[in-house]
């Protein structure tokens, strides 16, 4: 890793990182696929589902990055799961299990068909316009 | 991709589902059956959408349409008018109470999000043991702005005037804290943060340090600079290992990157955070008793002056500021004073993350501007209280704090207003009850704690709770006198006034509050020997009626204890000085014979 010895170094490293994750997910069509692996959402069996995600996404040649984020907030539809197709808004889903994770595949991921158990986004961020 | 062209998503969530949404769902499948359009509209069910008052809530994608409260026969007119036809519903869009306009599509979804993320700005959605997603979100931006454009003056200022006040539960103003720290002179100072969260119920700290570990990294460094600590020590209990994982994963890749270290952004600053593990007593989250046992030191408190702003840590001047009021930190640097202060209320400014839990629907973590009402919380991005029954209290600012009744419901949330309503902010631990929670026990729950986690220093604290807890247990095993009443309230005085710290001083809150709002519960224990809530065992009796009673032995079977006696098909008997209440009879009989007295 390189070091990062200014302001301007780092806001390089930023336009880089940003442009990089997007051209590196978006050029390859890729699909990302996020699991929220806070304490709470491990010991609500997040760990086999993200395995089971990882692992059925290569086997069945999708395109796609798996990784693990924090807590979303929903602790009462533990494990959830993000999943952005290319040029989709991010769609999260509640309450999976290996069932549902299936069916996120089979369903959403490989036909853009939405599953039942998506968690509608309720909240604004700092980059909300309103 | 999608074969479908429409979507309709009704929500699932509980408040809804007991609405009929399950009704609507099934009426609008039959529908597009009927019209010969299943293969292009989907019906969907999802999540709680957190507007929960509303519901049943529908939204259809992609028109991004909200309908609100809709009821089972409107499923016809859904399918016929937008989804034949293309022309909004608009009895069903949602009006807003006070202007009474339409607000339907996508533009105005604020009226339907409750909740603003500030601190919880990455948490679900960088991975955080990867600093390059973090950086990807302007992280560490505010350090290098900070470091090379701003003195340490102008940026307390910053901190002073956005109105940030202490997360932890006491609401001092951090830019204040910050000021008093830089203005004490020493050779070395020290940034602490307080990760020792032990609220019973609260779990937003772990949340942060576990999604988004780095906004805490930045943000003690920032707070270095500005009052010359080189120095950075996170107190994290030893319970919360994955978010010690993570930390430390950070702390490393920060070093890599040289954000942490000697002369960061080559401005010759120099920083670095060490962590520090707690056992997890309760007392260790007061600052001078975690100073202590961050010492190898027992975890006791000391009185205050001198401050650790001015003698902390090795007896230097130390700044505390809990995992919460840090995270927020790099987005006032960025976002500005002015941006910041316009959240919020008078004299609580910005946003507060709360932990919902209880008989809540939605238990979860939420963060809102400060100034939304219980109201809203609960029962809009809560969902309502569990299996449909009644709200009775909430209990904020955990064994320290009180509970807030149905009157409190439209209360504005801020420090201020929740002190004056005779409970605290806290660190932000909601517990709802419902009307099956007895609130002497809830009293005497949270006294239990207190009780453990004294550490026994002064008398106030150690001897007074404890013989409070023996007054409240009294009360609920139904052996309470009247005077005992009068004699709670004097001795939880005495023990606020007088107790060495916040713990102490605090501790008999959840008695005061309840004492004052649910008078009559108190009463009906003491004098009536009843708990109206059904919750204390002691008070209750469980009785055979002999009409009812068929003598089918079942009741005699599941008994753990053998405390019913009786005849097969002759009326059966319960003996009340064997019985244990475990209501396993009761549960059992099929004849609804056995009722509780």
């Amino acid at each position: 890793m390189s070091q990062i010895k200014s302001l301007a170094d780092l806001k390089k490293k930023r336009e880089e990182l940003k442009t990089g994750l997007i051209n590196a997910i978006e050029s390859k069509n890729q699909v990302r696929v996020k699991v929220a692996m806070a304490t709470c959402g491990i010991a609500s069996g997040a760990k086999p589902i993200m395995e089971f995600l990882t692992e059925q996404l290569e086997k069945r040649n999708i395109p796609a990055v798996v990784t693990q984020t924090g807590c979303m907030g929903y602790c009462y539809a533990e494990p959830t799961v993000e999943v952005k197709l290319p040029d989709q808004d991010p769609v999260v889903y509640g309450f999976v299990d290996l069932k549902r994770a299936d069916q996120i595949i089979e369903k959403y991921i490989k036909t853009g068909e939405l599953v039942d158990g998506i968690i509608p986004v309720n909240y604004l961020t700092i980059d909300s316009k309103e | 991709m999608s074969k479908y062209s429409m979507h309709l998503l009704v929500c699932g969530g509980t408040s809804c589902h007991s609405a009929e949404s399950d009704v609507v769902v099934c009426n609008l499948r039959d529908e597009i059956e009927a019209k010969g359009l299943s293969d292009k509209v989907q019906v969907i069910t999802t999540g709680c959408f957190g507007f929960c008052g509303k519901g049943p809530i529908i939204k259809v994608m992609p028109d991004n349409i909200i309908y609100v409260q809709v009821k089972p026969e409107d499923a016809q007119t859904i399918i016929e008018e937008h989804v034949v036809k293309g022309r909004k519903v608009e009895r069903l869009l949602y009006r807003d109470p006070k202007s009474n306009e339409i607000i339907g599509d996508s533009k105005h979804m604020s009226v339907f999000k409750k909740q603003l993320r500030i601190v919880l700005r990455n948490c679900g959605v960088i991975n955080p043991e990867n600093i390059d997603e973090y950086i990807a979100r302007d992280g560490y931006q505010a350090l290098g702005k900070v470091l090379t454009e701003m003195t340490p003056e102008q940026v307390i200022k910053v901190v002073k005037d956005s109105g940030q006040r202490g997360r932890g539960g006491a609401g001092f103003p951090t830019g204040l804290k910050w000021e008093i720290a830089s203005k004490n002179k020493a050779d070395q100072k020290y940034v602490v943060c307080n990760a020792d969260e032990g609220d019973p119920g609260a779990f937003m700290d772990r949340s942060v340090l576990e999604g988004d570990p780095h906004s805490v990294l930045e943000a003690m460094a920032i707070c270095g600079y500005s009052i010359g600590a080189s120095e950075g020590l996170i107190y994290v209990r030893a319970e919360y290992p994955m978010a010690i994982h993570r930390l430390k994963i950070a702390i490393n890749q920060a070093h890599e990157y040289s954000l942490l270290g000697k002369d960061i952004f080559g401005t010759g600053f120099n920083f670095d955070i060490t962590l520090r593990y707690g056992a997890g007593a309760f007392v260790c989250g007061e600052e001078t008793a975690l100073i202590h046992s961050m010492e190898g030191l027992r975890g006791e408190p000391t009185i205050k002056p001198p401050f650790p702003a001015q003698s902390g840590y090795l007896g230097k001047p130390t700044n505390v500021n809990n995992v919460e009021t840090f995270a927020a930190i790099p987005v006032i640097i960025l976002k500005g004073a002015e941006w910041f202060s316009k959240i919020g209320t008078e004299k609580s400014k910005g946003t507060k993350v709360f932990a919902l839990a209880g008989k809540i629907n939605n238990v979860g973590l939420i963060e809102v501007p400060m100034g939304i009402t219980l109201r809203e919380i609960i029962f809009q991005i809560g969902g309502g209280i569990r299996n449909g029954k009644k709200f009775k209290a909430v209990q904020t600012g955990g064994p320290s704090g009180g509970c807030l009744t149905e009157k409190h419901l439209d209360m504005p949330i801020d420090f201020d207003n929740l002190i004056a309503a005779g409970s605290m902010m806290g660190s932000g631990g909601m517990i709802v009850m419902d009307e099956d929670n007895c609130m002497v026990s809830v009293a005497k729950f949270f006294l239990d704690f207190t009780v453990d986690e004294s550490c026994g220093k002064c008398a106030p604290c150690r001897i007074g709770n404890k013989r409070l807890h023996e007054l409240l247990s009294r009360i609920c095993d139904g052996k309470g006198i009247p005077e005992d009443l009068d004699r709670l309230r004097n001795m939880s005085q005495v023990i606020k006034d007088t107790a060495l710290c916040g713990l102490g001083q605090s501790s008999p809150n959840p008695v005061l509050s309840t004492l004052d709002n649910f008078m009559n519960e108190y009463e009906a224990h003491v004098k009536d020997k009843k708990c109206p809530a059904g919750e204390c065992k002691n008070l209750m009796e469980y009785v055979i009626n002999a009409e009812n009673c068929v003598g089918c032995t079942a009741c005699a079977r599941v008994c753990p204890v053998n405390a019913i006696s009786g005849q097969r098909k002759e009326v059966h008997h319960i003996d009340p000085t064997i019985c244990i209440k475990c209501g396993a009879c009761k549960e059992k009989c099929k004849f609804d014979a056995i009722f509780i007295r």
